[in-house]
């Protein structure tokens, strides 16, 4: 190959491997009222005098800000999020800061993980001391060189002012100072109605990058010597490897090397596609060690664990067999989800060179530390021998919670003594497991003669779920008489968390089924679930884990803004939903068109305390509510003997431009600190939608996906 | 193996691979030309899409030897003097990104599509855009950006 172009080889493989390193692609950027002001900024620009406030911090003498942050960055918008609550209390001037994607490194940072809608309600705080001890230290230079009190000070954009006399220092100006006065233990924070920055609507900081195509994530790192590797795992789950002949896909030109390890047959060479068509010409065969199971197996499966004896209990209040003993009405419903594939756009891949001088990791990981851990285990050597550097994740829903990729990345590395870019096809993942699992719940109600539920079971049985319910979620607490339990059915066909972990479907189940018993009840949908919330607050029942008054905030706001049952023409559908601190209530609307169901809009009321970008947060709610929404209607991951029966967009389907609905969005606005966003405004969406088609059809969609369930063919 | 001449953003490139590979992976691997992103394979997501003689083409599925004289732009293309395409501005304006991995590809579809209808309807827009996958759900802000990506081509 011969590159006569004038962008040089050594020019692009400069740029990847710096989008590997990490350190030194970023640009200036602005908020939406100022012209944008891109620049890519040179390695030697960016070390040139910068002075080290903190682990998030560091001031150059030239005015630029540099801000790292350490979270991985998934589209959740943590990289844009966490430099505006530093740069807040600096009182820093928004378009002098670069943002840098910090390695992982335990000594500087905490928890430098993407998972749980966690990261912000966790480094609020530590975020905003770390700019206001530095804006502090700069006040203090500056007092010592004008001889005056730091309390006769102030900043803003950037500068220390002395307005007595006038005189003026910019940060830049006083960094080297100021990095040498003692840290403060004690700073003051901002009182949050002085924010300047949180709160706005700030433009993400990868912008350039992204819409400019520049190396940015773990599929384009590069390295010189470099090979390129794929691997055939077991075609069902269940089965094991048995022998390998790799004759033919060894003759295939551009293959280096075919290596057995574990149950993986890996071909190594020099393009993805070379080494995609090797495998392609592998013959492998496998046996079973394991039952290959099938989604009829499933089904059987259900049924027998809803009526076992044997389930754990998980909460039980007051007397559950008396209740609907005595009950007027009993109302039993039961509801479905199948196992989905997180799918990504950026299929799972990572970098590993693993040397006898330790081992470098780069790529896309949520859990970068258990990551390090778990390879530093493998190799047997010290996890301070193995670097990662986080590269930006083309997604991960929960799937990158799981390093199993980034082990092989490092095993295969170790076996052939190179550096390798491991890259899962589309197929490997949507084929190769981890999946959200499948579950089924059953629920029951017992009513009194007035209407009031006095009695409540829910049953959740699972394949590899854990625990699908959340025992001391909502409506627990405002039932006398409640009994939560779970059984689970263990199954070689790999499960994790997936965006909403349990919630994202035990949410779509509770909210429709509380929309039926308020039927029987003969109750508004709204009232009845603000009916319980007062019982609830009035006369607990047991132990509460979830805020009353800010669920019910976001259900006046919600119905408020939806015009609840002022409508005409408009069928709704009402749910809400507390998960990962925050509190989301949506309202559905569907319209019939051509004799169809079709969602219109949806409303959403989101209280996940201070918002800290509005441009990132309806970008969160927006998205969850697309997300809950897609896989609701469409998706839906089966498996026939072992193996799954979907391995790409073309028969997994998800959500496109044109199925998406108005969504319109309404932050309650608390002033407490934020409680998280990535994903509470997905388990509320198929409850909404659900409740909505049944108010316009008369059927209930009991099961996901909707598309697939006879109710709706027959509209 | 062969020697491919390919005409991209302008610059004459060479690669010598089968000729069977994927123009996707000649760009990534072969020339450096990484913004242009795998996302299925099978001309389903749109993250390869590039413009072959001005039409949107899904690089995943279009072979090399098929490219040979033909006119390629990718997103590293649509820069010009160091100015943002009108549609690339458009994004930016509206921060449509989420993860941003699909991005590259949505925008090169929007291009294609504007440069042969510059007055569209939203319905238009749904439609010329529908064939591109947003794993994140940033659908509503694409359509903004195309639409206000219009308005700034007048």
């Amino acid at each position: 190959m011969t590159d006569i172009s004038t962008t040089s080889r050594r020019n692009f493989m400069k740029l990847a491997a710096t989008a590997g390193g990490g350190l030194v692609l970023a640009f200036s950027w602005t908020n939406t009222l100022a012209s944008a002001v891109m620049e890519v900024l040179d390695d030697t620009n960016l070390a040139s005098g910068k002075i080290d406030f903190n682990s998030y911090l560091s001031i150059s003498p030239d005015d630029v800000i540099t801000i790292f942050s350490p979270n991985p960055e998934l589209g959740q918008n943590i990289k844009t999020s966490f430099p505006m609550i530093v740069a807040e209390e600096l009182d820093a001037d928004w378009t002098k800061v670069k943002v840098v994607q910090a390695p992982l490194d335990t000594n500087k940072f905490e928890r430098q993980v993407t998972g749980g809608s966690g990261a912000v309600p966790h480094s609020w705080e530590r975020l905003r001391k770390a700019g206001a001890t530095a804006r502090q230290m700069l006040l203090e230079a500056a007092a010592k060189r004008w001889k005056v009190s730091a309390d006769t000070l102030t900043t803003e954009n950037g500068v220390v002012v002395h307005k007595a006399s006038g005189r003026k220092l910019t940060y830049g100006e006083l960094a080297t100072e100021a990095s040498k006065v003692p840290v403060p233990t004690d700073v003051k924070l901002k009182d949050t109605k002085d924010f300047k920055l949180i709160g706005k609507a700030i433009r993400n900081v990868d912008n350039y990058e992204m819409i400019t195509g520049k190396p940015l994530y773990g599929l384009d790192v590069y390295r010189d010597g470099m090979l390129y590797a794929v691997i055939q795992r077991p075609k069902a789950f269940g089965m094991k490897l048995k022998s390998v002949d790799a004759a033919a896909a060894k003759a295939i030109p551009g293959v280096v090397d075919v290596v057995t390890f574990k149950n993986n047959v890996a071909v190594v060479g020099t393009s993805t596609w070379q080494v995609n068509k090797a495998r392609k010409a592998l013959k492998i065969d496998y046996e079973a060690e394991a039952p290959l199971e099938s989604s009829s197996d499933h089904d059987r499966i259900f049924k027998e664990l809803l009526s076992s004896k044997e389930a754990t209990v998980r909460r039980k209040d007051g007397d559950v067999e008396a209740a609907f003993k005595k009950a007027a009405k009993v109302v039993t419903a039961e509801y479905q989800c199948p196992f989905l594939s997180h799918s990504p756009m950026e299929p799972m891949n990572f970098f590993a060179d693993v040397r006898p001088d330790g081992v470098e990791l780069i790529g896309p990981i949520q859990t970068p530390e258990r990551a390090r851990a778990d390879v530093a285990k493998l190799l047997n050597i010290a996890p301070e021998k193995v670097t990662l550097e986080l590269t930006r994740l083309g997604g991960g829903f929960g799937r990158r919670l799981y390093g199993d990729y980034v082990l092989e990345a490092a095993e295969l590395s170790s076996i052939v003594k190179k550096p390798i870019k491991l890259v899962w096809t589309r197929e490997d993942d949507m084929t190769g497991g981890t999946y959200r699992p499948a579950v089924r719940y059953r629920f029951e109600a017992a009513l009194d003669a007035k209407g009031n539920m006095i009695g409540y079971k829910l049953r959740g049985a699972g394949i590899n779920s854990g625990n699908p319910t959340r025992e001391d979620n909502f409506p627990s607490g405002a039932v006398e008489n409640l009994l939560i339990d779970s059984i689970e059915h263990q199954s070689p066909i790999t499960t994790g968390a997936w965006r909403a972990p349990i919630t994202n479907f035990l949410a779509f189940a509770e909210q429709a089924f509380l929309d039926e018993v308020a039927q029987a009840a003969k109750k508004d949908p709204v009232q009845f679930r603000l009916e319980l919330l007062d019982k609830a607050k009035n006369a607990p029942v047991g132990a509460i884990k979830y805020d009353i008054d800010r669920m019910k905030g976001v259900i006046n706001l919600a119905a408020e803004k939806a015009g609840w049952g002022k409508k005409e023409g408009v069928s709704q559908g009402f749910s809400v939903y507390f998960s990962h601190r925050s509190y989301v209530a949506q309202v559905a609307d569907v319209v019939m068109k051509e004799g169809k169901p079709a969602v219109d809009r949806i409303h959403a009321a989101v209280d996940c305390g201070i918002v800290v970008n509005l441009s990132g947060a309806y970008q969160q709610v927006r998205g969850g509510v697309i997300d809950g929404l897609g896989h609701a209607i469409y998706s839906n991951l089966t498996f026939k003997d072992g193996a799954a029966e979907q391995s790409n967009f073309n028969n997994y389907r998800l959500i496109r431009m044109k199925e998406v609905p108005e969504v319109d969005v309404y932050f309650v606005n608390n002033g407490i600190d934020p409680t998280g966003l990535g994903e509470p405004a997905l388990p509320p969406t198929g409850g909404a939608v659900a409740n909505a088609i049944y108010k316009a059809t008369g059927k209930r969609l009991r099961n996901q996906p909707f598309i697939n369930q006879p109710e709706l063919k027959t509209v | 193996m062969a020697l491919y001449k390919l005409q991209i953003n302008g610059r004459s490139y060479e690669a010598d691979v089968e000729p069977d590979t994927p123009l996707l992976w000649v760009l990534r691997d072969n020339l450096g030309l990484v913004g242009t992103k795998y996302g299925c394979g099978i001309a389903q997501c749109g993250a390869c899409t590039v413009h072959v003689n001005g039409n949107p083409m899904r690089s995943c599925a279009y072979p090399v030897s098929a490219a040979a004289n033909a006119k390629i732009t990718t997103i590293e293309g649509l820069e010009s003097n160091g100015k943002l395409h009108a549609v690339q501005e458009a994004w930016d304006e509206v921060d449509v990104a989420q993860c941003g991995y699909c991005q590259a590809g949505q925008i090169m579809t929007a291009t294609a599509f504007l440069s042969k209808n510059p007055n569209p309807t939203e319905e238009e827009i749904e439609t010329a855009m529908n064939g591109n996958i947003c794993r994140c759900g940033t659908y509503h802000r694409i359509r903004e950006a195309v639409a206000l990506a219009a308005t700034k081509l007048k």
